[in-house]
């Protein structure tokens, strides 16, 4: 057996205001007299400088492929990062997203002459809405944390027209995203923390406790962010409306069970998808994402505007006077939607559900493979992903330590402490689409970073060794903050 | 399925090692009565041939995108070099997660700090942020960002010229945080805002947030406006939605702005019916600890070499949960690898050059438009690339009339602005040829008269 | 681990000490205990001077890379001095916590909350229970 492992060409390269000479030049427009077109521009609004490259068209390509060969991307290998749903970006979604009739259309565009891209959404809207158990969907979300924000002022909006002012707080399970928070108190609502229970789970007693007149929502994350199935989540959701609250679901973890059940049919009111977790839209080394919003039928007068509608033969925009209103300029990433309407069509009714099947196996069998060296706190019911931690590990080798070593062996690390309520968690979520040879691989490199950590652990403390740079000074980074260039600078 | 590769056979190894006989027990802690029994109601799956021609029959039913468009508002029609699309297909880049694990990441982590360096020297400002979702959204943020700089002030004035978009998304997100939204009214003379509305920032003023130019083409005076927020100590914060401006025109730098937002889509990328776009967020060197989203910086490694980092996570949602500066999380990533090899590539000459062709086209059609149709300017402020005509009749009908000729004429501005019924906002960039510019007015004067 | 817990101090259960400066003016910072669990501070966000605060009520923060930690102000009062030197110096918090790693000064109504506070003796029966 053997792991991939790293045998790399190290290019090196300087800043792109190194390449600069002046008079250099990378573009090309059409031959114009601008000789005095500066004269249109009154005296005080005139630029006098500005500090940007000069470069040809090649140094700028040859920078940007440079730096581009300091990456790793999930092309070129297993990027088993937990909660973050590192799945394969196919293809045909590049592709299809680059046709001139979706990228040049302006979206002032009147409807009738943009009916492709709106029946796109709207097809879109509807099946997501039908993945999820849901009546209605906005697209407008720009990424996760985003959408919380949105269904969380769909919430708001909703108590509001009850002439419900009392509500105030929101429950959220220790265990969850710090995005779900922040994304409650951007509304004004107080948070107030759930404890998980010994199973790592929502301890319904303790939830009872919690819930009164003043609660406006529990948010969920189901399966949890230690990849645990909350099994009581029809209790959990019966005892959050029976006190007049809604369940936001944070669909995080969407991938789990994909046609095998639906948040709406366990009582969620409100759910966010990540296209770019569940959907196979790329990550694109922190965004574009696109978060959408499901919710039940009393909800869906308060999704943002606007919604695309379907009216006789023809889609159209609709707006919604209850709406909790707008959450950014016009309608969503849409050539992001496009890329997950896209693998929608290709998975098809038939296939959806063995992304779950496919991904919630390959979890499990890492889990059954490793589970011997590495803790596993929270064993019970795991689905998607599985959270390992250090606490077996001889010698002080830590999490970070294990991390670090398997990039040396040729893979990105798993997502590494989080959830906060596991000790040095190390947290895999491999994926359906990793067969089970690169699994084996996985597990063997796992392997040989226990056996090292026991008989050589300096060389797993002191990894990556075969990466160009080694673990940055991060202390001196945010002491002594760094942010711009200087460009007049000598280096 | 071709992208999911377990054989049965390995099927059945893995569920022997799991110690269980079918996958469907791996199900066994979702309540049997929410577990589906049959398939959901989802289209059929597609070949990729199949679906490569649905794509493309899609794409076709848009016939908008091959209309010769004069529409702007917020998302404009730009020259990119094909060396940005190439790049974007690297999938080092575009497959890669957000940069958490520096060593293997040093690419991206380096191509955002060169973006946060050239959108700080466009604004002329001391630092800028890894992006937000777009400029409505950094808009809003920023005006939260200043609620809790001018913590003690209850009131955010917002110019009444700022994109509709923008006002609407800040009055979301302040609803719950800021007591009070003042939105300064328009000088129907001038199309920018009634300097007797100035007199409405005070000492309870939190910032003052204007866009230059504004949704209606037209030059705010931005000295005025930054000089009595200055005088009421309210912060001054400017917003570019047309960022290829700044090639020729003043930046909010110049002007002292605290924090200036933009939207990047002019620079480089497609209008994409709105997004993915880019908003960029950035602010005086001082404010650093309070502004949302990623920061990258520079630093060295263990053994002394240069390289970059995240860095001032202190003030993000996954250390400080609800105490957080911002909710953000994922952002516009991959869209900051465009905007910083556009501006690379086009470079402080190409910028000024698109700059300049602009307001040259745009001072040309204006001109024949009021020389040759019954229309008129309707307002007296200099523009960039961008004009509000009054035409003699409902402006909606006319662009209605224009579409059915393949030109996409405008933004009728009586979606927002009721009272201004006949007024139609022009956009023209360096992609409208001389011709196509004729060819928009001759079309115009048919039907409004020459 | 042992840590340094100086006798003329008092502390509270958040780990913050409180020394006596007379005239019921108080000088506070993180105890040894905290600044060796949080790691290395690269910020510290001090109150605003000549502001009124509540005891238990925070509006101070240390930061370090990976973590963000309220100081809880002990006593109720008015901030009448803050350490301004952390601003170029945030390490001073971990290098000498209780000299010049203090963080501020608040002046009280009397020594009734300062009074309720851990000993040091008591704070060292507190750290043995934690750890």
């Amino acid at each position: 057996m053997r792991y991939p492992g790293i045998k790399d060409l190290k290019l090196a390269e300087g800043s792109i205001y190194d390449r600069s000479k002046p008079g250099r030049k990378g573009y090309s427009l059409p031959l114009e007299n601008l000789e005095n077109a500066e004269n249109l521009i009154p005296e005080e609004m005139r630029r006098k400088e500005l500090d940007l490259p000069e470069v040809s068209e090649l140094d700028a390509v040859r920078h940007y492929t440079r730096l581009s060969t300091y990456n790793f991307g999930l092309d070129g290998g297993f990027y088993p990062l937990g909660s973050c749903t590192m799945k394969y970006n196919p293809k045909i979604n590049e592709k299809v997203a680059r046709l001139k009739g979706f990228t040049n259309l302006h979206p002032e565009t009147p409807e009738k002459y943009a009916q492709g891209t709106l029946k796109l959404m709207y097809e879109l809207q509807n099946m997501l809405a039908e993945i999820g158990g849901f009546a209605g969907t906005t697209l407008n979300p720009a990424a996760g944390a985003h959408g919380e924000y949105t269904g969380i002022g769909i919430i708001k909006a909703y108590h509001e027209s009850r002439k419900d002012f009392k509500r105030t707080k929101v429950i959220i399970p220790d265990s969850a995203h710090g995005t779900n928070p922040a994304s409650c108190a951007m509304h004004g609502y107080d948070v107030v923390v759930l404890k998980s229970n010994e199973k790592g789970k929502v301890c319904l007693s303790a939830l009872k406790e919690l819930l009164n007149d003043e609660i406006a929502a529990m948010m969920l994350t189901n399966p949890n962010t230690l990849g645990v199935f909350e099994s009581e989540i029809c209790e959990i959701t019966k005892l959050v409306h029976d006190a007049g609250a809604l369940v936001y679901g944070d669909g995080a973890n969407m991938n789990a069970i994909l046609g095998v059940a639906r948040p709406g049919d366990m009582g969620i009111d409100v759910l966010h998808y990540n296209l770019h977790k569940t959907f196979s839209t790329p990550h694109g080394g922190g965004g574009p994402g696109s978060g959408p919003v499901c919710v039940v039928e009393k909800l869906t007068k308060f999704l943002p505007n606007p919604v695309v509608v379907k009216n006789g033969e023809n889609y159209i925009f609709n707006e919604n006077n209850e709406s909790m209103g707008m959450v950014r300029s016009f309608y969503g990433n849409v050539g992001v939607c496009l890329k997950a309407y896209t693998y929608i069509r290709e998975m098809g009714k038939e296939h959806i559900r063995e992304i779950a099947e496919n991904a919630v196996l390959n979890a499990n069998y890492i889990k059954a493979s490793l589970s011997d060296i590495y803790n596993v706190e929270y064993p019970e019911g795991t689905l998607h992903e599985t959270v390992f931690d250090d606490s077996k590990m001889p010698n002080d080798v830590t999490t970070l330590d294990i991390a670090k070593a398997l990039i040396d062996r040729g893979y990105h690390p798993p997502t590494i402490y989080f959830p906060l309520i596991v000790h040095g968690a190390i947290m895999v979520e491999p994926t359906e689409n990793e067969s089970k040879d690169d699994i084996d691989a996985f597990i063997f490199a796992m392997r040989e970073i226990y056996e090292k950590s026991i008989n050589d652990p300096e060389n797993i403390k002191n990894a990556p060794l075969v990466t160009s740079v080694s673990r940055p000074d991060e202390t001196t980074a945010a002491r002594k903050p760094i942010l711009t260039q200087c460009t007049t600078c000598i280096s | 399925m071709r992208y999911l590769p377990v054989t049965d056979q390995e099927r059945k190894e893995m569920l022997e090692k799991i110690g269980i006989n079918s996958v469907d027990e791996l199900f066994s802690p979702i309540p049997e009565k929410v577990l589906l029994k049959n398939q959901l109601n989802l289209p059929t799956a597609m070949s990729e041939m199949e679906l490569d021609s649905l794509m493309s029959e899609l794409a076709e039913m848009n016939t908008g995108s091959k209309m010769s468009n004069f529409q702007g508002g917020g998302c404009y029609a730009h020259y990119a070099p094909a060396a940005i699309d190439q790049m974007l297909l690297r999938s080092e880049f575009y497959t890669a997660y957000t940069p958490y694990q520096p060593e293997i990441s040093q690419g991206t982590l380096q191509s955002i700090f060169e973006f946060q360096t050239m959108i700080s020297k466009l604004m002329k400002m001391d630092v800028t942020n890894a992006s937000m979702y777009d400029g409505a959204t950094a808009a809003a943020e920023a005006v939260i960002m200043a609620s809790k700089i001018n913590g003690k002030r209850k009131k955010a004035v917002i110019a009444g010229t700022v994109h509709p978009h923008y006002i609407k998304t800040i009055r979301t997100y302040a609803a719950n945080i800021i007591e009070e939204i003042e939105i300064l009214d328009i000088d129907a003379t001038t199309g920018t805002i009634k300097e007797s509305e100035l007199s409405k920032i005070d000492e309870n003023t939190i910032c003052v947030l204007f866009q230059y130019p504004n949704y209606f083409g037209s030059m705010e005076n931005v000295f005025k406006i930054s000089e009595i927020a200055k005088a009421n100590k309210a912060l001054v914060i400017a917003a570019v939605t047309e960022m290829t401006m700044l090639g020729a025109m003043i930046a909010p730098g110049d002007f002292g702005a605290d924090i200036a937002i933009g939207e990047a889509q002019s620079l480089g990328l497609a209008p994409n019916f709105g997004g993915p776009g880019l908003g960029t967020f950035s602010a005086a060197e001082k404010h650093i600890r309070k502004m949302p989203g990623r920061l990258v910086g520079k630093t060295v490694d263990k053994k002394g070499k240069e390289c970059f980092v995240l860095t001032l996570a202190a003030r993000e949602q996954h250390i400080k949960r609800e105490k957080a500066t911002s909710n953000i999380c994922s952002n516009q990533g991959l869209m900051t690898l465009a905007v910083g090899m556009y501006l690379s590539i086009m470079g402080k000459n190409g910028l000024k050059d698109v700059a300049l062709m602009n307001l040259k086209r745009k001072e040309y059609m204006l001109n024949k438009i009021v020389a040759e149709t019954k229309a008129v300017k309707a307002f007296s402020a200099s523009s960039y690339n961008e004009f509000t005509i009054l035409l003699p009749q409902n402006a909606k009908q006319v662009a209605d009339k224009m579409a059915e000729k393949g030109i996409l004429a405008g933004i009728s501005l009586s979606k927002y602005f009721p009272e201004l019924n006949n007024a139609l906002t022009v956009t023209v960039t360096e992609l409208n040829s001389y011709e196509e510019i004729d060819s928009y007015v001759k079309t115009l004067a048919e039907i409004i008269g020459g | 681990m042992s840590y340094n817990i100086p006798e003329k101090l008092r502390f509270k259960d958040t780990h913050e000490w409180v020394e006596d400066l007379g005239n019921n003016t108080y000088r506070v910072g993180i105890s040894d205990y905290a600044s060796k669990h949080i790691g290395d501070v690269t910020f510290v966000e001090l109150p605003e001077l000549d502001s009124s605060v509540e005891a238990g009520d925070t509006e101070c923060v240390v930061e370090t890379v990976k973590s963000s930690e309220d100081i809880f102000f002990p006593v109720s009062g008015t901030i009448t001095a803050v350490n301004e030197d952390l601003e170029d110096a945030p390490e001073n918090v971990n290098d000498d916590c209780y000299g010049e790693g203090w963080l501020f000064e608040i002046k009280a109504d009397d020594s009734k909350a300062f009074n309720e506070l851990m000993s040091a003796t008591e704070y060292a029966a507190f750290l043995e229970e934690q750890e």
